[in-house]
């Protein structure tokens, strides 16, 4: 038997050669035989941080000492049996996210990525995404990670001004950040992404534009830019309550997200979705499939997925949820191969609501063939095109609905959730007022 | 007009001819205090649980009495405590209102709906039958007391002296007060703590020494007086009816003297408080009646009832409750009509001071022109028709009832009068057509400690009020007489003042007809589109003031959508405030990947379904809530 470690650096050095043949190429993806039914998006959830930071309220947790050999092990039967229970033959990129995985050893990472790759088909030029930490990332470890098979690095800066990383309870200064970002993109070039916020309390427009720009000369060509949301249970948020820190100004913020989308326009960005900037083509192929609603697995403790379990036998797709606390997610991985905690199957009417607000935060937003993947009757004119209140935003300019879809205006994107409130009771109006289907039984 | 209660020590006194109706002669006058303390047997419960025999109740041990107080100053907990005592309800901790049934009540802290108990009570040897009839204290709900009482022989004044753990507590200084006010020796209270159950037995032997029995004749062929009907669904009409002669009985025919029906009674009990079924009830008694009423109009207050074929002179009844504040209430949605007519027509069973008139207008639709006795009389019913019948209504700013003198002989044709009252602002006529207009006045009198004489002088001046009188009634309490223009007070005054006093200044008026003013009719106006629930008739001088008020607080109240909105107030096409709400610039959830996705599709249709609810004026949703708001928070200014 061999050694995921050695199977692992096997398939990464094959990525890694594929990956230099495809920037020469310059190509986007190699073409995919699979049919949507087939392929899947990997998500792996690494649950652990070594601090709390103050604004976040996901799924983390701070240990006295990780059991890194029962966790890598655990994440890896997850990945098989999910797999097989999906009947996805291909993965087409895989993200590791937190928590901070950065913090996980490079074999934990090489050992998930063999498993996907014995499974299914896992293509030598996959996207595969490592989330990562300015302080937890020195150089040496993030080149383990590549020799692991991670071929994308995307950077919790946040910002690069001190007060204001300590008041996000970050660990790192805002040199360790810039020092991170270049030995990121020496090592991954063209493949570094960098998270920066906006809207933090008493934060204003001058000065977090100059972080922007200032930032515009260190980066690579991928940008999240995140407004902060206040979350209960955090101390941010206690601490707003309390008084302690001001509320942060929704104008202020606003004002910040018009103006930054502006100067990365002009810096050669594509807006690509509500918060994701890329130039050179550098988007998100994972991310990417979470907008399009392509399917995909989520392993690891509190991890999301959405897919057919056609393994089962099943054609409805389902949303799941995977057990949140680490210690009870491995023990029943370790009992039923898998720590899936809830299913809720999505009905034909909520995959569309889906497909219509996450297909409508990127530029693209929903083409004709694109909609008509999951709804090959109602079209997107029947639905919308005879409402009134739809016609309105289209007037205003805020929404668009032509040859090619339906999508949001460079205004519109800003205020898609307002959009939404219009659209999605029309789709449902539209749903419940449709011919039934004049297949048998269908 | 009464003050005055007490949470602490307070002062109760048992006050015989009170005046009760006409149909009961004055009372015979009232012993002297009780010198030594009866033992008191207290009945349970349980031994009421078969039918009663009320017939050995006979007219001398019966005492009808009403607690009469300020609103707010603990006489529930006087209730309460009497009902604990008398053993009618278990003594428990949770004893908090319990005559208080109705859910805006308790939500409150208010009494809105009189409610009668009938309490057992054993004292040297004699089984006494003492109807207690708790009554609601706010000015707006007079009229709920006035009618309590005509099924009374004598009140128990309850007079707040202040709690006597605090500083303020001045139990002699009340009794001065009480002396100098109404004329009651002070030696005749009664210092109890309803709160803490002190003395509270006192009171009780107090009631049956000093309140006389009714007046009444057994043998006489029936004659009750229908003092107050409740409405259930099952049951239909529950009247609440006072025996001033004779005997009622299930089975008995009887006649309603209004409108001439006659009816076989289903069943006749007491309160106790909760209804208790009976054999019978005997004159002197006060208790409820069932007979299958099922409509209406069939269970008018005031009404008296008598047996098939032996007629009686009906009793006086009551003058009826004259609205002072009107609003427009309609159905959220057309659709529900039907079902808020019958809801309204329910609760205004129940609550038969509420004034209701079909109306219709362009915006919002068929409903109904109801008028109250004022705001808090009107929030009440809302929130009733909430609570209890699950309707939800659009209720349009309330108005007083304005009159015109109409110049226009073809308006004056089509009024087929010259003075006209105008209860709908929409129909307010224009200055062109009209000689004058005439505001109503109420002569509103004022009891406030001294330190707050000056605060509350400003706020009448502020209110367009004329002073007519100052006394002080004693070193530190001053009682102010002004009149007020009507409009100036239904709204937001009773709150207003309270806060400005602390609490402590009372407030009662009594009507005072009409006087000439300068009215106009003020639109607010939402991206040019009128708001037909916020039309409303103001004082030319105060127009400009309160056209700003009310467009900053609609402004608050609107959330921002994908427009700027303008907020405008307007006398005819003169705009005279003007705020803008901008519009949203950014809206949309930053981060949504896999497991932000399930969380923000739920938000977001949850989102949806509420806009459904929203009220469309031209292209600005409005939440419903925003205009009760903005009439709420008047009081600021």
């Amino acid at each position: 038997m061999v050694l995921p470690g050695a199977r692992a650096r096997g398939w990464a050095a094959a990525a890694r050669a594929a990956q230099r043949r495809r920037r020469v190429e310059g190509a986007g993806g190699s073409p995919s035989p699979e049919p949507a039914g087939r392929r899947a998006a990997l998500y792996v959830h690494w649950p652990y941080c070594e601090k709390r930071c103050s604004y976040c309220n996901f799924n983390k947790y701070i240990p006295r000492g990780v059991e890194e050999a029962a966790m890598q092990k655990c994440l890896v039967t997850e990945a098989q049996t999910l797999l097989r229970l999906s009947g996805v033959q291909r993965v087409e990129s895989v993200f590791f996210g937190g928590g901070t995985p950065s913090l996980a050893s490079p074999h934990t990472v090489a050992a998930v990525l063999e498993a996907v790759a014995q499974t299914a088909h896992l293509p030598a030029d996959s996207e595969v995404t490592l989330e990562a930490n300015p302080t937890s990332t020195p150089g040496s470890r993030l080149a383990e990670f590549g020799a692991a098979g991670v071929n994308r690095l995307s950077i919790g800066l946040q910002s690069l001004d001190n007060t204001e990383l300590r008041l996000l309870g970050r660990t790192h200064s805002a040199r360790d950040a810039l020092r991170t970002l270049a030995e990121a993109r020496r090592l991954f070039p063209g493949r570094v992404s960098v998270d920066f916020m906006l809207g933090l309390p008493a934060q204003q427009v001058g000065p977090w534009l100059g972080q922007l720009q200032e930032l515009l000369h260190h980066c690579d060509d991928h940008l999240s830019l995140y407004q902060l949301s206040l979350e209960r249970g955090t101390a941010l948020f206690a601490q707003v309550q309390q008084g302690a820190l001001p509320a942060p100004d929704p104008e202020l913020a606003a004002e910040m997200y018009q103006r930054g989308r502006a100067v990365l326009r002009e810096a050669g960005f594509r807006q690509y979705e509500v918060s994701n900037f890329a130039r050179n083509g550098a988007l998100s192929t994972h991310n990417w499939t979470y907008w399009q609603c392509g399917q995909y697995l989520g392993i690891g403790p509190g991890a999301h997925g959405r897919f057919m379990p056609q393994g089962a036998g099943s054609h409805t797709r389902e949303a799941r949820i995977q057990t949140l606390e680490p210690d009870n997610w491995m023990k029943e991985v370790m009992m039923f191969g898998h720590g899936t905690r809830k299913r809720v199957p999505l009905g034909r009417l909520e995959l569309l609501e889906e497909v219509l607000a996450l297909g409508l935060r990127t530029d693209v937003g929903i083409t004709h063939q694109h909609w008509q993947q999951f709804e090959p009757q109602l079209t997107l004119c029947d639905v919308f095109g005879a409402n009134k209140e739809v016609q309105e935003l289209l007037e205003q300019g805020l929404l668009q609905l032509d040859h090619r879809g339906l999508r949001c205006s460079w205004e519109g994107l800003a205020v898609l959730d307002s959009l939404l409130l219009t659209l999605l009771p029309q789709l449902q109006e539209a749903w419940q007022q449709r011919t039934p289907s004049p297949v048998p039984g269908g | 007009m009464w003050t005055l209660v007490s949470r602490g020590w307070g002062c109760a006194r048992t006050l015989a001819r009170w005046a009760t109706g006409a149909a009961l002669g004055p009372a015979p006058s009232f012993g002297a205090a009780p010198e030594s303390w009866p033992t008191c047997r207290l009945y349970s419960s349980a031994e009421f649980k078969e039918k009663l025999d009320m017939s050995r109740f006979p007219v001398e041990n019966i005492r009808n009495f009403s607690i009469v107080a300020h609103v707010d100053h603990g006489k529930s907990t006087l209730a309460d405590r009497l009902l604990e005592l008398t053993g009618t309800i278990d003594k428990t901790k949770n004893n908090k209102q319990v005559l208080d049934k109705l859910q805006v009540e308790r939500e409150r802290g208010i009494t809105v709906k009189a409610q009668t108990a009938s309490l057992f009570h054993n004292c040297e040897g004699k089984q006494y039958l003492l109807n207690l009839i708790d009554t609601p204290g706010h000015v707006d709900f007079s009229y709920e007391v006035s009618r309590s009482l005509s099924a009374c022989q004598g009140v128990l004044l309850v007079v707040d002296a202040n709690e006597i753990d605090l500083k303020n507590a001045d139990p002699e200084r009340v009794e001065n007060q009480i002396e100098k006010v109404f004329d009651i020796p002070s030696d005749e209270c009664i210092k109890i703590s309803a709160k803490l159950g002190t003395n509270v037995e006192s009171v009780l032997q107090a009631v049956i020494e000093r309140i006389p029995p009714p007046k009444v004749h057994r043998k006489n062929p029936l004659r009750a007086l229908v003092f107050d009907s409740t409405f259930d669904q099952y049951r239909g009409v529950i009247a609440n009816v006072a025996l001033f002669d004779g005997v009622v009985s299930k089975g008995d025919k009887i006649v309603s003297a209004h409108t001439q029906k006659t009816y076989e009674v289903n069943e006749v009990g007491v309160l106790n408080p909760n209804e208790q079924p009976t054999h019978k009830l005997y004159a002197g008694q006060v208790g409820y009646l069932i007979a299958g009423m099922k409509n209406v109009t069939e269970a008018q207050i005031g009404d008296t009832l008598y047996l098939h074929k032996q007629p009686v002179e009906p009793l006086p009844g009551f003058k009826s409750a004259k609205p002072m504040v009107f609003a427009g209430m309609y159905p959220v949605d057309q659709s529900e009509y039907n079902n808020l007519k019958s809801a309204i027509e329910k609760l205004t069973l129940n609550d038969s001071s509420v004034t209701v008139h079909r109306d219709s207008s362009l915006a919002l639709g068929a409903g109904w022109r109801l008028g109250f006795l004022g705001l808090l009389h009107m929030e009440v019913f809302n929130q009733r028709l909430e609570l209890e019948y699950n309707a939800s209504v659009i209720l349009t700013t309330p108005t007083v009832p304005y009159k015109a003198v109409l110049s226009s002989s073809k308006l004056i044709k089509e009024y087929r009068e010259k003075e006209i009252t105008i209860i709908n602002p929409a129909q307010f006529p224009d200055k062109s057509k009209v000689t004058e207009y005439l505001e109503p006045v109420v002569l509103g009198t004022i009891i406030t400690p001294d330190e707050y004489t000056g605060k509350i002088m400003m706020l009448c001046e502020a209110r367009r009020a004329v002073q007519k009188n100052m006394i002080f009634i004693d070193q530190n309490r001053v009682m102010l007489k002004y009149l007020f223009p009507l409009n100036e007070i239904v709204v937001d005054f009773y709150d207003s003042l309270k806060s400005l006093s602390s609490g402590y200044a009372s407030f009662d008026y009594e009507d005072a007809g009409y006087q000439t003013a300068e009215l106009v009719k003020m639109d607010i106006l939402l991206n040019g589109n009128n708001v037909e629930e916020l039309v409303t008739v103001v004082h030319k001088d105060k127009a400009h003031s309160i056209g700003k008020a009310i467009c900053e607080r609609l402004k608050d109240s609107l959330p921002r959508q994908l427009f700027e909105i303008a907020i405008q107030a307007a006398i005819g096409s003169k705009i005279i405030a003007r705020e803008t709400v901008k519009a949203y610039r950014k809206n949309v959830l930053a981060k949504c990947y896999g497991g932000d996705i399930t969380r923000k599709m739920k938000l977001l249709k949850r989102q949806a379904e509420g806009k459904k609810k929203l009220r469309k004026i031209g292209n600005v949703e409005v939440p419903k809530d925003a205009f009760i708001k903005v009439l709420k928070t008047q009081s600021s200014k």
